[in-house]
C-alpha cells in the first residue's frame, strides 16, 4: 500500500509539473464538449429554399408561407430564370428550389393536376432526404386543404400522429453529451496512462523500478490511480456542464449511471495498460491509443453515426468496442430512465475481466 | 550447492541467449561479501545482460546464480529486497526535486515515512547535495546526477549494490569523488559489483573479472592478474585478453 501511494504521489507530481498533460486532461474534454455541443449541432434548422414562382397566385404564395412557418426552411428569395437556379445551387444560395408552373391556379380550378417541381441539392444526402420529406409533407397538407375547399369537410382516411418519445424536441445535446462522456473517459484513461507508462520505459526509470521489490500489479495500480481520478472528474465536469449549459435531461438515477460508468472506466484503464505494455515509446503509445481507442469510439460506437447504418464489417467492429455498450446504457439511463441492462452489463464485465487479465499478464517485472 | 551462503554473488554456468545470439555464455563468478568487484569487458561483451540477470530483470536461459544466497531463477522477487541497482541511464525523474527522487525510491522500497525522511537527509549529505534538495533534478550536472542516482539505489541499505557503468561520461574529478563514495559503502560492509571500461578504475577494485564475447577470460585481484599475465597495468592486460 505504501509503495502504491509512493508511485501515485510521484505521478501526481509529474502531472502537476507538466502543464501540457494537465491541459490535455482538462481542456481537451471541455473543448470537445463545446465543439460537439455548439458547432456540430445535429439539428437541421433554417435551411434556405429558393422559389421560382411562374404562377404568382394565391396558392403558390400560400405554399411558401406554410413551408417557412416552422423555421425549418427559410425563404431564399425569388428566382426568375433557369440560369439563376444553376448558379444558386453552385453557390449554395439554397439547398432546394420549388418551381410553381405558369397557370397552376387556373389548372387547379379546371380540375387538372398541375405539377410542382422540386429540385434538391443531393450532395449532402441526409439533409436532402430531410428537405424532401419536409416539402412533400407541406404539399400533401396543401392538397388536403384544396380538397376540403371543393368537397366540404372531408378527412384524410388515415392520419399519422407523430410524437417523439424520450427526446421530444429531438435536441442534439441530449444525444451528444452522454456520448461525449464515453469518448472522454476512454481518451483520458487509455491515452494518458499508456503514455505515462511508455515514458518510464523510454527514460529507463521503469527498469529501475523493476529492480525494486514492488509488485508489477502495484506499479500499474499506483500509476493508474491519478489518471482514474482525472477521468472521473472529467466525466463529472462534462455531465455537469451538459446539464447546466445544454440542459441535458436526466430521466434516471445519477448513482446507477455512476455504477455503470465505473465499470466502463475500468475497461478503459485496462485498455490503456494493454497499449502501454505493447508500446515502448511515448510516440507509439500515443498513436496506438488514438487508433485503437479514440477513433473507433468516436466513429464506430454509435456516438455520431447509427450502427445499423454501417456496412456489415464495421458493424462487427462496432460490437467489439466497449463504448458501444456503454453508450447504450448511458443514453438509456439519461433519456429513457431505464436502469437494468443485463446484456450490456454482462458484455462489459467480460471485457473488463479479459482486458485486465491480459494486460496484467503482459506487464511483468522482467525486461524480456 | 552448499557453499553459496558464503558468497555475496555466485554464478554457475549462467547463460543468456537472445535467439541464436549468446550474450552471456556459461559464466562462473564468485564475489565475497564486502568486496568491490570490478566486472570488466568491452562494449557488447555481455556485462549489462549479466547484471540484469543478477538483478532479476532478465531470466537466465541456462545455469543459475545466487545473490545473497538466494537463487535468482526462483527467488528473484526476494533477491530484489537485498540489492540496489544503478543503470547506465541513471534512472532519475528529471521533473522531480532532488529530494523527491530519494523519497520516491524510499517509498517503492517500502520504507516508512520517518525512515524515508531521515535516510533522505542523510544521503543528501553523503553525496554532497545537502543544499540542493529542492533543486529540480534536470538542472543538476551529470556528476551530481550520478551521485544522486547512487543515493537512490542505496536508500534501503542493500547488502549488494550493482553499478552498471556508473561513471561513464564525467570528468576525472567527478569520477574520483564517485569512487570515494563506493569505498565508503564498501567500508560499511556493502558488496559492490561494478562494471566499467575505465581501466584505472579497475585498479581500485578488490578483485576483477574480464569478460570477452560472453566469456569470463580472467578473474582475480588486479595485482595477481598483472603478475600472472606479465603486464604493467590493467590497460595492457585488457588489451591482451581482448585481442587473444
Amino acid at each position: 500500500m505504501k509503495r502504491i501511494l509512493a508511485l501515485a504521489r510521484k505521478e501526481v507530481l509529474h502531472i502537476l509539473r507538466d502543464p501540457r498533460s494537465l491541459a490535455v486532461a482538462i481542456a481537451m474534454p471541455l473543448g470537445m464538449l463545446l465543439l460537439f455541443g455548439y458547432a456540430i449541432d445535429m439539428e437541421l434548422r433554417s435551411l434556405p429554399v429558393g422559389v421560382m414562382d411562374l404562377d404568382h397566385s394565391q396558392t403558390s404564395r400560400a405554399i411558401v408561407r406554410d413551408m417557412t412557418a416552422g423555421g425549418f426552411i427559410v425563404d431564399a428569395g425569388r428566382i426568375h430564370s433557369r440560369d439563376e437556379v444553376e448558379r444558386g445551387f453552385r453557390r449554395k444560395k439554397f439547398l432546394a428550389v420549388l418551381v410553381f408552373p405558369e397557370g397552376m391556379d387556373r389548372d387547379l380550378a379546371n380540375g387538372n393536376s398541375p405539377t410542382i417541381q422540386l429540385m434538391i441539392d443531393g450532395s449532402d444526402a441526409a439533409t436532402a432526404q430531410t428537405v424532401e420529406n419536409y416539402l412533400s409533407a407541406v404539399i400533401a397538407r396543401k392538397n388536403i386543404e384544396i380538397l376540403r375547399e371543393d368537397l366540404g369537410d372531408i378527412k384524410p382516411p388515415l392520419e399519422a400522429r407523430v410524437r417523439f418519445l424520450f427526446n421530444p424536441e429531438l435536441r442534439s445535446p441530449d444525444f451528444v453529451v452522454p456520448g461525449l462522456t464515453a469518448v472522454i473517459m476512454i481518451m483520458i484513461c487509455a491515452l494518458l496512462t499508456s503514455v505515462a507508462v511508455a515514458r518510464e520505459k523510454e527514460t529507463g526509470t521503469m527498469e529501475q523500478i523493476m529492480t525494486t521489490p514492488i509488485k508489477p500489479s502495484h506499479v500499474l495500480i499506483g500509476k493508474v490511480i491519478p489518471y482514474m481520478v482525472i477521468a472521473v472528474l472529467d466525466a463529472t465536469l462534462v455531465l455537469l456542464i451538459g446539464r447546466v449549459v445544454f440542459h441535458v435531461q436526466m430521466a434516471g438515477s445519477w448513482w446507477i449511471l455512476a455504477a455503470y460508468s465505473l465499470l466502463y472506466l475500468f475497461i478503459s484503464l485496462a485498455l490503456g495498460l494493454l497499449v502501454s505494455t505493447l508500446a515502448k515509446t511515448q510516440q507509439v503509445a500515443m498513436t496506438v491509443a488514438l487508433v485503437a481507442t479514440m477513433l473507433p469510439t468516436l466513429l464506430l460506437s454509435g456516438f455520431l453515426f447509427p450502427i445499423s447504418g454501417m456496412p456489415l464489417v464495421l458493424q462487427w467492429f462496432a460490437h467489439i468496442i466497449p463504448a458501444t455498450y456503454y453508450l447504450e446504457v448511458i443514453r438509456g439511463i439519461m433519456l429513457t430512465g431505464r436502469h437494468w441492462y443485463p446484456f450490456e452489463l454482462g458484455i462489459m464485465i467480460v471485457m473488463a475481466l479479459f482486458l485486465m487479465s491480459v494486460s496484467m499478464r503482459k506487464f511483468r517485472s522482467r525486461l524480456d | 550447492m552448499n557453499d553459496n551462503n558464503g558468497y555475496a554473488v555466485r554464478t554457475d554456468k549462467l547463460t543468456r541467449r537472445f535467439g541464436s545470439f549468446t550474450a552471456v555464455d556459461a559464466i562462473d563468478l564468485a564475489v565475497k561479501p564486502g568486496e568491490i568487484f570490478g566486472f570488466l569487458g568491452a562494449n557488447g561483451a555481455g556485462k549489462t545482460t549479466a547484471i540484469r540477470m543478477l538483478c532479476g530483470l532478465l531470466a537466465p536461459t541456462e545455469g543459475e546464480a545466487w545473490v545473497d544466497g538466494l537463487p535468482i531463477s526462483s527467488k528473484a522477487e526476494e533477491v530484489k529486497r537485498h540489492i540496489g541497482y544503478m543503470s547506465q541511464k541513471f534512472s532519475l525523474y528529471n521533473d522531480l526535486h532532488v529530494i523527491e527522487n530519494l523519497e520516491f525510491y524510499g517509498g517503492v522500497y517500502g520504507l516508512d515515512k520517518a525512515e524515508i525522511r531521515s535516510r533522505s537527509t542523510e544521503l543528501l549529505a553523503r553525496v554532497g547535495l545537502e543544499d540542493k534538495g529542492r533543486t529540480m533534478t534536470v538542472d543538476l550536472s551529470l556528476g551530481y546526477k550520478q551521485r544522486l542516482a547512487l543515493g537512490c539505489s542505496v536508500i534501503h541499505r542493500p547488502n549488494i549494490l550493482f553499478l552498471d557503468e556508473p561513471t561513464s561520461g564525467v570528468d576525472p574529478i567527478a569520477r574520483r569523488q564517485f569512487w570515494d563514495l563506493i569505498y565508503e559503502l564498501a567500508d560499511q560492509g556493502t558488496t559492490v559489483f561494478v562494471t566499467t571500461h575505465y581501466m584505472d578504475e579497475a585498479e581500485y577494485c578488490s578483485r576483477v573479472s574480464i569478460m570477452v564475447a560472453g566469456h569470463i577470460e580472467a578473474m582475480g585481484a588486479p595485482e595477481e592478474l598483472k603478475t600472472k599475465h606479465d603486464v604493467p597495468d590493467m590497460q595492457q592486460l585488457f588489451i591482451t585478453l581482448v585481442n587473444r
